[in-house]
């Protein structure tokens, strides 16, 4: 039986209250959402907490919504919930297509997206997602809010840049016109954590579709994950790609570059050079979905 | 830690450790070894019961987390001595061989069908994604929701005749 060491159990019923509970705690707190990393760690003793501050509770971070110019999605909304928005998939396919890959159906009821980006599994799929949109983690302490664009968030390995006694309680992506965006994973069976997985969001100019051609990229962003990119962002090959045509030479060139900025550690997933492989491979297949819904011609 | 979890419509009032899995209180605290407890790691899904009306892997849930709501375990689902349509279903398709996975399959089939009356058969198997069945029996259990969904379909026609002919 697999059962977690001995903590406390504290329960939050609001932001300010989950924060007095850390502050009290210290060091030795760590919030539980969803609870679908942090408990399987506790139990295997990889995590220890000495107390756990439950912000199930807290449906006030439990939402989706359009806030003036940005998307904002609450820390405690459920991997289903993002799943299932129409508001998400109208603005940022990418979101659906990840979360359509991540873990399975009950455990999506369960997992929050706040607590994906706080755990920071060096192969966690929402993490790149939201490096590759270049959204802003929203972060709350006792003395006021922070905001960290989530190519920032991550400084290692399970680590980031949430302080104890903060916490996260939103992240929000800019709406821009023009834009597709799309994910691809390659995991060794349904459910699992990635292979190696690359996310992309583009914005064109130009004739696009039936009415022109490639169109020219205006902006790009590129999230890459589990295959050691730091921050989860490919941020050479975006370089190449901005102000360059949407073509499939292009895409091919960002993708190598990808590939071989990353630093994929040899596992029993793969080794190194198919890892590395794959992150091209799938750059170039995320950049071209998401040129395609750009240019209005897939969904 | 004092706990007061409603179940199956009961509330349940017990002295839990902190640390207890949802999945231990059931079986060990109440009894109800109806929910299974498979691989300790949310993988096998044999231990899906719901926390307010969602399906969720009850080994990693604390015991903790439920006081104050609501779970609904196998022993839930029928309705006295009337068996769920789902449970009707697994019982006229074969829908188990060891029965092992079949507490957890049952639970997630009846979720579907509450959300999704007429799921096509891609959507059961979706739904079902996150559990095993260690006789790779899915064919069967897929069958057995498509004909707990068809049952309840003949039930709802049956029911609007009923009242267009009392109108």
């Amino acid at each position: 039986m697999q059962v977690p060491a001995h903590f406390e159990y504290e329960r939050a019923t609001s932001v300010e209250h989950a924060l007095d509970l850390m502050g009290r705690w210290g060091d030795g707190a760590r919030l539980v959402a969803g609870g679908h990393s942090l408990l399987p760690m506790m139990k295997l003793r990889l995590a220890r907490p000495e107390a756990l501050i439950d912000i199930n509770d807290l449906t006030e971070l439990d939402y989706i919504l359009v806030d003036g110019e940005e998307l904002a999605i609450g820390a405690m909304t459920r991997h289903r919930d993002l799943l299932r928005s129409a508001l998400v998939a109208e603005h940022y396919p990418i979101f659906r297509d990840a979360e359509r890959v991540i873990a399975d159906p009950i455990v999506r009821n369960r997992g929050t997206v706040g607590g994906s980006l706080c755990q920071a599994d060096p192969s966690e799929d929402l993490s790149a997602a939201f490096a590759a949109v270049d959204a802003t983690a929203v972060i709350r302490g006792t003395g006021g809010t922070r905001t960290v664009p989530v190519r920032e968030f991550h400084t290692g390995p399970y680590e980031t840049v949430v302080a104890p006694a903060e916490m996260l309680v939103e992240i929000r992506v800019a709406l821009r016109p023009g834009g597709g965006s799309a994910y691809e994973k390659v995991e060794r069976r349904v459910g699992d954590w990635a292979v190696a997985a690359a996310g992309a969001a583009l914005w064109l100019d130009g004739d696009l579709g039936d009415s022109g051609g490639a169109g020219t990229v205006r902006d790009v962003g590129i999230g890459l994950t589990a295959v050691g990119a730091a921050h989860f962002h490919a941020s050479e090959a975006e370089d190449f790609l901005r102000g360059r045509p949407a073509t499939e030479e292009n895409f091919a060139g960002a993708a190598r570059i990808a590939g071989a900025n990353c630093e994929p550690s040899a596992d029993q997933r793969g080794p190194v050079d198919y890892k590395r492989h794959l992150a091209g491979e799938l750059t170039a297949r995320a950049l071209r979905r998401a040129a395609a819904r750009a240019r209005g011609s897939e969904a | 830690m004092r706990i007061t979890v409603n179940v199956n419509g009961v509330d349940h009032e017990r002295e839990v450790s902190n640390r207890t899995l949802l999945v231990h209180f059931l079986r060990d605290d109440l009894g109800l070894t109806g929910t299974h407890w498979g691989c300790d790691t949310s993988n096998c899904g044999v231990c899906t019961v719901w926390l307010d009306e969602v399906p969720v892997k009850s080994c990693t849930v604390l015991a903790v987390m439920a006081d104050g709501h609501r779970v609904r375990t196998v022993e839930g689902l029928a309705n006295g001595a009337e068996l769920d349509p789902v449970q009707q279903g697994f019982v006229a398709c074969h829908g188990l061989q060891c029965g092992f996975c079949t507490p957890g399959m049952m639970m997630t089939g009846r979720a579907l069908l509450n959300e999704n009356p007429d799921p096509s058969e891609a959507e059961i198997r979706e739904a079902i994604s996150g559990q095993l069945c260690r006789c790779t029996g899915y064919e069967n259990i897929v069958r057995s929701i498509r004909w707990a969904a068809q049952f309840e379909a003949a039930a709802r026609a049956t029911t609007n005749e009923t009242a267009e002919v009392a109108q």
